[in-house]
């Protein structure tokens, strides 16, 4: 089978407009995910036992459903939800509807279901990243007079940091390729640029093989990125 | 200084302190001797809440550290700690480990924090040590540092928990003589440790401590000259 090279020259600019689509959900879900993923793996930890089940309740929830699943809850779902309330609000309370439509574009729902989900395992992450700090650290911290904040903040964290960033890197890999799934709602990310192409041109093998082509070269120039951080913190703890 | 009165201590259901009662007086150096086991770390770490108290009362200065007014967090700028296993901040160069809690807990200019922290080092023999990460420094060194860091903040009352225990023996010397210069100038001190030759030269008073109680107490004279306990006995002939 000869390789229609100008069919696929013809498809990448598309195709590469979807890759950075893709690049762009992936950083932005990462993103909020560490936000939430703090937050939610120091309640883990925490003392107060409702806010250690709360954080569990969420982390056990989106890391035991399929991604899949999660983005049809929030896109199809939370529609629903909404309007649903809306009709009992107007019903109950005589109001004026609140939403012209309670649709939710693709983008936002993106954004929604990706944050929420990598939030979860990096919630693990940083758990495991603050667990594995000596616990003399805390303990010397603490004895200074510091409050459990401050502890955290300057002495527990800035060395959980270094350690996470290995499972972080794989965290973000993972959720590039997952952000394919994103196609199922119509987010023209890769995947979804790869089924318009394919469905104008019917030449399946060639587009998807182009397209994972695109996601291998990502996935693999961010596993080169992570290992040379790795490496520079390393050099940096045993500078001499 | 130190008073405290009917102390008791469990881990689940192991009773480690069965009612220790004692007290320390102003300019007192401790020495809390003892085979492992006994509760003497565990004694100490009572003193400044490491860990909490099943029951009993300790006084600090007169304040009740037990008790739920009192900010734990300001009582313990009052006493340094250094422990067996150094717990130096391995992400902060020897300075910074030393300025640490002053400049956020006490709130001093980076500028005063590191005059203080110069003039500390120099004290413990490490003046050139300033930019050092701990990973560079010898096991002696590193406790001498941790005994600047606790020096820092000004303590009242200064805690040493078996500080020579984690040194090779050429290094035990440098860190014991930083000690004896503490207690020449007045510190008040709680030491545990199994350095009886410090214990008889700098002590003013030695605890033997075995199954939780304070067994017997007395001047070093007194304890290592004409032990009165049958068991001080025998854990003396052990190690002497």
């Amino acid at each position: 089978m000869e390789l229609p090279l100008e069919l696929i020259w013809n498809s990448l600019p598309i195709i590469l407009e979807g890759a950075l689509r893709t690049l762009e959900i992936t950083l932005i879900a990462i993103s909020l995910g560490f936000i939430l993923g703090l937050f939610a793996g120091l309640a883990r930890l925490s003392k107060k036992r409702v806010v250690r089940l709360l954080a569990t309740c969420y982390i056990d929830f989106l890391r035991g459903t399929p991604l899949l699943v999660q983005i049809f809850m929030v896109y199809f779902g939370l529609p629903q939800l909404l309007g649903s309330f809306q009709t009992f609000m107007m019903d109950t309370f005589h109001i004026a509807q609140i939403w012209e439509s309670t649709h939710i574009n693709p983008f936002v729902a993106a954004i929604i279901s990706t944050s929420l989900n990598s939030g979860a395992y990096i919630a693990e992450i940083f758990r495991a990243g603050v667990q594995s700090i000596e616990r003399g650290q805390m303990e010397a911290a603490r004895s200074l007079g510091m409050t459990h904040v401050q502890a955290m903040r300057f002495v527990i964290l800035p060395q959980a940091f270094k350690r996470i960033i290995p499972p972080l890197g794989n965290e973000f890999i993972a959720m590039l390729k997952d952000t394919s799934l994103l196609s199922v709602i119509g987010f023209e990310e890769m995947a979804r640029k790869g089924q318009l192409i394919i469905a104008q041109t019917y030449k399946p093998f060639h587009i998807w093989l182009t397209v994972a082509f695109i996601y291998l070269i990502m996935t693999f120039a961010i596993s080169r990125l992570v290992d040379y951080m790795e490496r520079r913190l390393k050099a940096g703890d045993d500078r001499r | 200084m130190i008073v405290v009165k009917n102390l008791h201590k469990y881990f689940d259901k192991l009773e480690v302190l069965r009612g220790i009662d004692c007290h320390v007086s102003e300019q007192e150096v401790v020495v809390v001797i003892g085979p492992s086991g006994s509760g003497k770390s565990t004694f100490l770490r009572c003193l400044n809440l490491l860990e909490e108290p099943t029951s009993g009362e300790i006084f600090i200065e007169g304040t009740s550290i037990t008790a739920k007014e009192t900010n734990i967090n300001i009582l313990r700028q009052e006493m340094g700690m250094v422990f067996q296993r150094f717990n130096l901040f391995p992400h902060k160069t020897a300075l910074e480990n030393i300025t640490l809690a002053p400049v956020q807990v006490k709130r001093l200019s980076r500028s005063e924090a590191n005059e203080i922290g110069h003039s500390l080092l120099a004290k413990v023999g490490l003046r050139d040590k300033a930019d050092v990460y701990p990973d560079q420094l010898s096991g002696g060194q590193l406790q001498r540092v941790a005994i600047a860091r606790a020096l820092a903040m000004k303590p009242k009352v200064m805690l040493f928990d078996e500080p020579t225990s984690a040194l090779d023996p050429e290094m035990v010397g440098e860190v014991l003589a930083v000690m004896k210069n503490l207690a020449r100038e007045g510190m008040t001190m709680v030491v545990v440790t199994h350095e009886m030759g410090f214990a008889r030269e700098v002590g003013d008073r030695v605890l033997f401590m075995d199954e939780g109680k304070i067994v017997e107490e007395g001047t070093p004279e007194q304890i290592f000259g004409n032990p009165r306990n049958e068991r001080t006995r025998s854990f003396l002939s052990k190690i002497l």
